[in-house]
């Protein structure tokens, strides 16, 4: 990859488009992957609150539970950037994450 | 046209501030500065000046309230001088390379130890790399202008560089001279508020200061050499228009009686005064000699310095800082041989050392200058180290 | 009173974006979070030299969706001082509109802070800015690998106060220096404690902070997953036992009055908190026992100042 030079970059050792760190996947660093069991999540919220990457992503996507029980939100992962850590699933009053051997 | 003050270099500069209208101004006291802070207070106490003062805990925290408060898009400004600006160090090359302007005023103070409070250049030199542009004064007037150039300068889009304006410690900051100060309407259309730099604006967020690793630091460096030499012509544009408007020319060099000379000194700041003096009762006596004085110290006038000197013998270059261990014993004199150097010319330099913590500068001092280049002008071998000047063997 | 906060308030929106390479667990990084989102769009940050600071801002790249910026390590409070000043300038200059409320935030480590940033965090304290000052504190200089700091607790194994023949940990024999007590002896209208494992209390209180014209501090007790030799998932629930052990109390002082906002009827013993880290696997039972005498005085101290026992004994 050829990077920019000196005179493409802006003046003054500034970023024009924070955010943009999305672009690094830090996914990459995973060794364990989180998974939500959809039936025993109850839509608490704690594994969005207590993720260091932000990467719980919290859908507005209906689910009805085998039991009936419907709810209006979903959580899923962002797999681009979950580094794994575990807190999620250690957090989880519902036991509803697993985490799972990531095979390359 | 403005009125006519009689106004030591401190205060001079305070008035030129107060018409530069700085919305952000921070300093910690230490001699010799405090006066240009105590009167910018007296400014602001009296609801002549509407800017925010912060009375700060270090000179470390000055410059960083300026570097936030340019950051956040206003005007600033700062004095300091000797360990003050030692505190400063770290700050002055991150401001530099973040590309922020402001205008610092340097009273210049010999650097500890033994700790001193008097004039020699020591603390100026100290930061001659950290990408600031410098300036040095020889009289009040020209103080109090170099405030108006230093915020035309620093805000030009073009350039975006923190300026430093530098004078000698007590020998201009604390004697008086006439001074003609300008409307402040006038210094604001002269020196305009140009808005001109990336800001910390949440509407428009920016990251200012992330890691820079191997891949990227070193372009941010050439990006400011190319900043530092296009800063040249636009500082030569504003005192351009500064004789247009206000009727006084300044130029980065200014050059005495060198046209036949075949020798010469040079030097910077007020000493200049007695070397000139000097020169002149030598020219009496039929001495051939000249003098240059470097008013803009970066971006260095090379080409400028070079051309001024290219027809002397003998050049003297006096630094009132001493660089221990280096080839010329001073930067001045290391940035004159170079300039000649680059040149290609053959003229040859000695160096000087003088003035140090306030040693003052007599007119038998600058005698002795004179007689080592008339000893010398003509030999193949000039000494190569510095000679001292006004010390006690 | 307010109705209390809960999760269902956190706004959703995020400004600290992903991609960031702070470590796998890090509870910084669930604390710049709910600062942000508490703080909401309109908010300026100023950071030092730290390990928040290096992994969030790698050119080209920032996580940072608000404006940010760094200078060096021992002035992030200045800094905030020279862009609040700037802010208030330009208001009266109407550049910026005077109804436009910015919050400005200095945000550093407990290096930053503790030590080489307490003379410029004393300044802007005193003088009054309007500054809200947060120490993430993570309890050793973590940037540079793990170093002591002044923030770092009595027995805490760091790679210079490292477990030998002669030294076991970090020797002080008190409780590290109070940061709030200092905050409240700069006269600040408003101090408070608190740790990510308590979100909506973290998010409450920085709300509360910026409602607040001056200068505010608060500590935020925040684990590091290399630092304080844990597993990565543990990150969160070692730092809610620091506060059932007592370790840590949730509080906040605010105009004359202290509030602890976490009371804890029945503390359990601050061995269990002490034993799920690596940092402090070495200490005996004698020296647990002495780090427990040392957090049944400050649990004394804080009875005190609010005047109530509201953190109870250690359960039997």
């Amino acid at each position: 990859m050829s990077l920019p030079g000196w005179k493409q970059l802006p003046i003054g050792v500034v970023i024009l488009n924070p955010g943009n760190s999305v672009e690094y996947k830090t996914g990459e660093w995973r060794t364990l992957r989180p998974e939500i069991d959809q039936e025993k999540c109850i839509r608490c919220r704690t594994c969005w609150t207590f993720c260091p990457e932000g990467a719980i992503l919290e859908v507005s996507e209906p689910y009805k539970t085998k039991a009936g029980r419907e709810f209006k939100l979903t959580y899923k992962v962002n797999y681009e950037h979950c580094k794994g850590c575990g807190i999620c699933s250690n957090e989880c009053p519902a036991k509803a994450i697993a985490m799972v051997e990531e095979v390359i | 046209m403005g009125k006519v003050l009689p106004l030591g270099g401190n205060y001079a500069v305070a008035y030129a501030v107060k018409a530069c209208k700085p919305e952000v101004i921070t300093a910690y006291p230490i001699s010799p500065q405090t006066t240009i802070v105590e009167r910018l207070s007296e400014f602001v106490a009296n609801g002549e000046l509407d800017a925010e003062f912060l009375h700060v805990e270090s000179e470390h925290s000055a410059l960083s309230v300026a570097i936030g408060a340019a950051a956040a898009g206003a005007r600033s400004y700062s004095a300091t001088c000797s360990q003050g600006l030692a505190l400063m160090n770290e700050l002055l090359y991150i401001m530099a390379y973040v590309r922020l302007p402001m205008a610092l005023t340097i009273v210049a103070r010999a650097l500890s130890a033994p700790i001193n409070i008097w004039n020699d250049h020591s603390d100026f030199m100290s930061v001659n790399d950290s990408g600031w542009i410098m300036m040095m004064s020889s009289s009040n007037q020209e103080a109090y202008d170099e405030i108006l150039l230093a915020y035309r300068i620093a805000e030009d889009p073009r350039v975006l560089l923190p300026v430093i304006t530098a004078m000698d410690g007590y020998i201009q900051s604390h004697v008086v001279e006439p001074v003609e100060i300008v409307d402040d309407e006038e210094a604001l259309s002269f020196a305009p508020k140009r808005r001109s730099w990336v800001t910390l604006n949440p509407d428009k967020p920016v990251t200012m200061g992330p890691v820079g690793d191997p891949n990227w630091y070193f372009e941010f460096k050439r990006q400011l050499w190319e900043a530092m030499k296009g800063s040249r012509a636009v500082f030569d544009e504003a005192v351009a228009e500064f004789a247009k408007k206000f009727g006084r020319s300044y130029s980065a060099i200014e050059t005495y009686r060198l046209d036949d000379a075949e020798v010469a000194i040079v030097g910077m700041g007020s000493f200049m005064g007695t070397i000139k003096a000097y020169v002149d009762r030598a020219r009496k006596d039929g001495i051939k000699v000249g003098a240059l004085r470097v008013k803009l110290f970066r971006p260095f006038p090379a080409e400028d310095v070079a051309k001024a000197l290219s027809n002397v013998k003998l050049v003297g270059v006096m630094d009132r800082a001493l660089v221990p261990g280096s080839p010329t014993g001073g930067f001045l004199h290391s940035d004159v041989a170079c300039s000649i150097k680059q040149a290609g010319l053959d003229v040859r330099t000695l160096g000087y050392i003088a003035g140090l913590g306030g040693r003052l500068l007599t007119m038998d001092n600058v005698r002795q200058m004179v007689d080592v280049l008339l000893k010398y002008k003509d030999s193949k071998e000039v000494p190569k180290e510095p000679i001292f000047i006004g010390v006690r063997e | 009173m307010s109705k209390p906060i809960t999760v269902w308030d956190l706004p959703k929106e995020e400004f600290l974006a992903s991609g960031h390479r702070m470590c796998q667990g890090c509870a910084a990084a669930i604390t710049f979070r709910h600062v942000l989102k508490a703080a909401g769009k309109d908010t300026i940050v100023s950071m030092p030299t730290s390990c928040g600071e290096i992994t969030s801002t790698v050119y080209p790249h920032s996580a940072w969706r608000i404006p940010w910026i760094h200078v060096a390590f021992e002035n992030a409070a200045a800094v905030a001082s020279g862009i609040s000043a700037a802010i208030e300038a330009l208001k009266r200059r109407g550049e910026i509109p005077k109804e436009k409320d910015i919050n400005v935030i200095a945000m550093g480590g407990d290096g930053g802070t503790f030590d080489i940033g307490f003379q410029a965090l004393s300044g802007t304290l005193e003088r009054g800015d309007n500054v809200l000052y947060i120490c993430y504190d993570n309890e050793a200089y973590m940037n540079t690998g793990i170093q002591r700091s002044g923030a770092t607790p009595l027995g805490a194994w760091t790679t210079t106060t490292p477990v030998g023949k002669v030294w076991r940990g970090e020797w002080r024999p008190k409780k590290r220096k109070d940061l709030i007590a200092i905050a409240v002896a700069h006269n600040v209208p408003y101090a408070a404690t608190a740790t990510p494992a308590f979100p909506t209390d973290l998010y409450a209180k920085v709300k509360k902070a910026l409602s607040i014209k001056g200068p505010k501090l608060m500590h935020v007790l925040s684990s590091c997953v290399p630092g304080w030799r844990i597993e990565p998932e543990k990150g969160i629930e070692v730092l809610k036992l620091a506060v059932l052990t007592g370790m840590w109390v949730n509080y906040e002082y605010e105009n004359g009055t202290y509030r602890v906002t976490t009371p804890v009827p029945k503390r359990k013993p601050v061995k269990e908190y002490l034993r799920l880290q690596g940092r402090f696997r070495h200490l005996t039972d004698e020296d647990i026992k002495k780090i427990q005498e040392l957090v049944d005085a400050e649990v004394e101290k804080i009875n005190k100042l609010v005047g109530k026992q509201v953190i109870g004994p250690v359960e039997g």
